[in-house]
């Protein structure tokens, strides 16, 4: 579904990428694991056009896809989940979802608005109030939804724990997990590395912008060792203050 | 009482057109946040065409709906030439380059055309009046509130109902999250830029029906104050803008109808003493969301 080739990108004189490579299989959840600063977020950032990378290839399908813009890579069927969710707070719930749908093509754009909350009944109760006023669980959700209205068929997913409570993020772990058997491809980019690989058949450990790791999901489970050197214990907490100089890498990715 | 009700009628026309001009000026800052100085040529460019048309022997019918589609035009033109080059440059590049553009427009009309204002004659139902419940009404003013009203409600319509004003509204908080749900932010820029220019023709149409002449610099004056009725609203909040403009019209029409006379030529400058003052207030206006930063 997706190959990344040798991707180099930096932010100013900030080498964020340096030559990473990963795949994504149609239908799997691949996890990118890795600190704060890591370089996650400017992966996808690079993946989806938001930012120019210097060398190397995106390739979705077969087709070259590298330094398209953002709004062309979506309607290909790339859709970003992006850091801090981004919902239009001033929009409703609903007009939210329609946006989401803008990349569709043909057909009404509601027309599996039903089949997905399904996935998201908060979302159905919400549909006419102001996204601003959803809880982070269900903004979350909607930033999610919102995504998946555009038909996408690689869904990237960036920290969606992030500000979770550990009761809500173990909820949202099980939704994604039930997304992948709805036939969804996704690329999951974690702090939290162990509910992460719960649901992730591969993963990638990416560390100081080098992709450090591939390996299967149950692998890296078990091999603390490694776990510990690159993305610290329970959820990334230690890691994160051990690399905030080299923070500058996983900012959100504004022009 | 006569009196109050017609300075009123006056406040609530003139408001009206500082309505539209800043509503289009903050239509266009709340997603680029780009001041556009050259908003007053998208008076000032209708109103040209207008009278080219007038010239050629068209009537009001057909001239004036053609000054609201040349604002709209102009304005895409503009945004296409002047501000896409420069959209990715700082604020400041951007402000620049609508100074610039400004300055290009009005020399142009002034070499090309004349420097001198030329009569652009309204038709005679416009200048005439009637009266209502023993009041009497300009057509004008008529003119003035229902084409406003319309455009208001046309303008609510689309922005709450249409996909690409619900874009926009988005690209006002979050222009990238907009590319990313595979909206063109080409197009949503462009379309800010069109309902910014048709607004503007709007106006132009209202107030070329007070005035009766074109010129080259028509356009600063009403600019000006749409600018000041956006600082009064609350910079980039719609709403506002329109509040503000309808509250300067009024102040000014109140102004010039009570002043004595001695002070009548200050009227600005008893407009802008009261804006300030308002400003000491309500620093960010009054629909302004309050910024963190205090000096």
């Amino acid at each position: 579904m997706l190959v990344v080739e040798d991707l180099t990108a930096r932010y100013g004189p900030i080498e964020a990428l340096r030559s990473a490579s990963l795949r994504v299989g149609a239908g799997e959840i691949v996890a990118v694991l890795g600190p704060n600063g890591a370089g996650k977020t400017t992966m996808l950032a690079a993946i989806m056009g938001l930012i120019k990378p210097v060398s190397g290839r995106v390739l979705l399908q077969g087709r070259d896809i590298t330094r398209q813009d953002p709004e062309r890579v979506v309607r290909l069927g790339v859709s970003l989940v992006p850091e801090h969710r981004r919902i239009f707070k001033n929009l409703t719930v609903r007009e939210n979802l329609r946006l989401g749908a803008a990349a569709r093509r043909g057909g009404p754009w509601d027309a599996d608005l039903g089949g997905l909350l399904e996935l998201f009944p908060i979302l159905a109760e919400r549909m006419g109030q102001l996204a601003g006023f959803l809880s982070g669980g269900e903004a979350q959700q909607l930033a999610i939804a919102r995504a998946l209205m555009g038909a996408p068929r690689l869904l990237l997913l960036d920290e969606p724990s992030l500000g979770l409570a550990p009761r809500l993020v173990e909820s949202l772990f099980e939704l994604i997990a039930g997304m992948r058997a709805r036939g969804f491809t996704i690329l999951l980019v974690e702090q939290n590395a162990y509910q992460a690989l719960e649901i992730a058949d591969r993963a990638y450990v990416l560390s100081n912008g080098r992709i450090q790791v591939e390996a299967p999901a149950e692998v890296l489970r078990d091999e603390e060792e490694l776990m510990r050197a690159y993305v610290g214990t329970g959820g990334g907490q230690a890691a994160a203050g051990a690399t905030a100089e080299r923070g500058a890498g996983d900012r959100r990715a504004a022009p | 009482m006569t009196d109050v009700f017609q300075q009123i009628l006056n406040g609530v026309s003139l408001g009206a057109t500082y309505a539209l001009l800043a509503l289009g000026l903050a239509i266009v800052f709340s997603i680029l946040h780009l001041v556009n100085f050259a908003h007053g040529e998208l008076i000032t460019i209708p109103a040209y065409v207008m009278l080219g048309l007038y010239a050629a022997g068209l009537p009001w019918f057909v001239f004036a709906p053609a000054g609201v589609i040349a604002g709209v035009v102009a304005a895409l033109v503009m945004e296409r030439l002047a501000f896409r080059p420069v959209r990715h440059a700082s604020p400041t590049t951007m402000l620049l380059t609508s100074f610039g553009l400004s300055i290009f427009i009005q020399s142009f009309l002034q070499i090309l055309v004349s420097p001198r204002p030329q009569a652009l004659p309204q038709p005679e139902w416009l200048r005439s009046s009637f009266l209502l419940g023993g009041l009497r009404v300009q057509s004008e003013h008529l003119l003035t509130i229902g084409v406003t009203a319309a455009a208001l409600v046309g303008l609510v319509v689309l922005l709450r109902r249409s996909v690409i004003g619900t874009a926009m509204r988005a690209a006002a908080e979050d222009f990238d999250a907009v590319r990313l749900m595979g909206i063109k932010a080409n197009r949503v820029v462009a379309s800010a830029f069109a309902l910014s220019g048709g607004l503007a023709g709007v106006a132009a149409v209202l107030i070329l029906s007070r005035r009766g002449t074109v010129s080259p610099h028509m356009g600063l004056m009403p600019v000006l104050s749409a600018f000041v009725a956006n600082v009064i609203g609350g910079i980039g909040n719609l709403w506002g803008a329109v509040l503000g403009g309808f509250l300067l019209g009024f102040v000014e029409v109140a102004l010039r109808a009570w002043l004595p006379s001695q002070v009548a030529g200050f009227t600005t400058g008893f407009l802008f003493l009261f804006v300030g003052i308002l400003l000491l207030f309500k620093p960010e206006g009054l629909f302004g969301a309050r910024t963190a930063v205090r000096v």
